[in-house]
């Protein structure tokens, strides 16, 4: 069981705090949505797991270990765009994961190593649909496939952790459906921790088991930059009483899962 | 009536649009040209065409007197081989450099600001330099090529890497990439088109470098050729020459971006990064 802690952590840029005393405990497996306003250090949050950005003050841990400031294939990211890489077929992007891990120096593989390496690629391009464009170039799909191309390629790391950065943000409606029926399973299959940073309030209810809100909780109108922000909720939504939200309903995305 | 900006002509007008100044000058040249023979039978300044190809098919065709070579294709090969030369090591260093520069932020505070100086040195300003140091052979060519030329890709590719979207180096990196495969399996593919784009550019000043080298000092090449007629007033050595290195610059860059659209077929598609 990984564990991801947060202790008594603290962001600041200069004179600005953005994020203040945040303490969480993330037990593996939560399915994890953060919601915010804009500005709330959502994002921050999440370079704070990647390892893009360290603490002012306190620690963020997985399992009780420090780890290194800098991203790692223990933690898959899925950006909301950007996330594929345009010169490499949809085989490559996911291909790409398994060639860096087995060959350090040239990163690319032959023989059978590689068609092994292909079979796998192979069935995690089918697992997200996209079967039949595995010989396309990302800029002749979809934003939707280029989304579930940039899953595909993070699940191939068999990351303890998957980060996702508004990753439907920029889909249609009924895109943004379909992906949510492809990421929960995926989710309960590979047994990860996700933690999803997302706008739309109805996803971050519908997908997660856990949700936490950050806000600034104190204002100082002379210095806005003063306080930064906090959890000002923190949900468990695998319980089966009602969340007193903005009237959702839970019975109804149960029934149609 | 469409308004101008929306009237968009086919396939055969624009072909025939874009012959049409071609001939427009040709045109201008064969009536300057008889105009003037007829006013002086001795006129050097605009030969006839007639003339100028009899001269380039005995400068192609028949061996010099003095050295039994052909001297067209001596002196293109010559050409050719020190521009190839120039511009492919400038290519690599400008690599490998821009790849640096742009990618680490040591080698950024490192050398950016170096190569930023270096590129406003008047490569002209140097020849003397790369003359004394280097003699007159084929070596200050070529270097004087890639002085031109390296700084203007270094930037050029170092500001590329940098525009790169942070997201695709940090997803990279959650993949298990270390700094070196990023290097070669993310950043280097995807600059290489860029690199295409940057020596079709430089075709032009590295011609220019080449032709001022070689008129300087120089015993065989397109410059040089040219240069060393001068004296005589040979017109109809120089146009057909002029027209020559203009040809084989143009089809240099063409092929570039045949070679570019064959092997990097994912940046010259709709809506590629």
């Amino acid at each position: 069981m990984s564990t991801l802690s947060f202790r008594n952590v603290w962001v600041e840029y200069g004179n600005q705090v953005v994020l203040e005393r945040i303490n969480l405990e993330i037990t593996s497996g939560t399915f994890l949505s953060i919601v915010g306003p804009s500005g709330a250090g959502k994002s921050t949050f999440l370079r704070l797991i990647l390892g893009q950005e360290k603490p002012s003050q306190g620690a963020v841990l997985l399992d009780g270990e420090p780890f290194p400031a800098e991203p790692g294939p223990d933690r898959g990211i899925v950006f909301q765009r950007y996330s594929v890489f345009p010169h490499l077929t949809v085989l490559g992007n996911v291909l790409l994961g398994y060639e860096l891990a087995a060959s350090p120096f040239t990163s690319r593989l032959f023989g059978t190593a590689r068609n092994e390496a292909v079979e796998k690629s192979r069935a995690l391009i089918e697992a997200v649909g996209l079967g039949p464009h595995s010989d396309k170039y990302p800029s002749a799909l979809s934003g939707g496939m280029q989304q579930r191309l940039a899953i595909a390629q993070a699940l191939a790391k068999q990351p303890r952790v998957l980060l996702l950065d508004e990753p439907f943000g920029a889909l249609d409606p009924g895109t943004r459906a379909q992906m949510h029926a492809l990421i929960k399973p995926l989710w309960r299959e590979h047994k990860m921790t996700i933690v999803m940073v997302t706008h739309d309030i109805k996803e971050a209810f519908g997908l997660a088991t856990r949700l936490i809100a950050l806000d600034r909780p104190r204002k100082d109108p002379q210095a806005p930059e003063r306080f930064g922000a906090r959890i000002t909720y923190d949900l468990d939504l695998t319980r089966d009483s009602a969340v007193p939200v903005l009237g959702f309903i839970r019975a109804s995305v149960q029934a149609a899962q | 009536m469409p308004r101008a900006m929306n009237v968009v002509p086919n396939r055969g007008s624009r072909m025939l649009l874009a012959l049409l100044p071609f001939l427009l000058i040709a045109l201008i040249y064969v009536v300057g040209s008889a105009q003037r023979r007829a006013d002086n039978p001795d006129d050097k300044l605009l030969p006839p065409v007639s003339e100028m190809v009899a001269t380039s098919k005995r400068l192609a065709t028949e061996p010099d007197r003095r050295s039994g070579d052909y001297v067209l294709w001596s002196d293109t090969a010559a050409s050719l081989q020190r521009l190839a030369l120039g511009l492919g090591i400038a290519a690599v260093i400008g690599l490998v450099l821009g790849l640096a520069i742009g990618l680490l932020p040591i080698a950024g505070a490192g050398f950016g600001t170096l190569v930023a100086v270096l590129s406003m040195i008047p490569p002209m300003a140097v020849l003397p330099v790369l003359f004394i140091v280097f003699g007159l052979g084929e070596l200050s060519k070529v270097v004087l090529i890639i002085i031109g030329v390296t700084p203007t890709l270094v930037r050029d590719l170092s500001l590329e890497v940098q525009n790169m979207p942070r997201e695709q180096l940090i997803k990279a990196q959650t993949l298990g990439g270390s700094t070196w495969q990023v290097a070669i399996r993310v950043v280097l593919p995807q600059i290489m088109p860029r690199l295409i784009q940057g020596l079709r550019l430089m075709i032009g000043p590295a011609f220019l470098f080449l032709i001022s080298a070689e008129a300087i000092a120089s015993d065989v090449g397109l410059g040089y050729r040219i240069f060393l007629v001068r004296r005589y007033l040979s017109m109809d050595v120089i146009l057909p020459y002029v027209v020559w290195i203009t040809l084989l610059a143009y089809v240099l860059d063409y092929a570039l971006v045949w070679f570019g659209q064959r092997a990097f077929p994912w940046a010259y598609a709709q809506g590629g990064r």
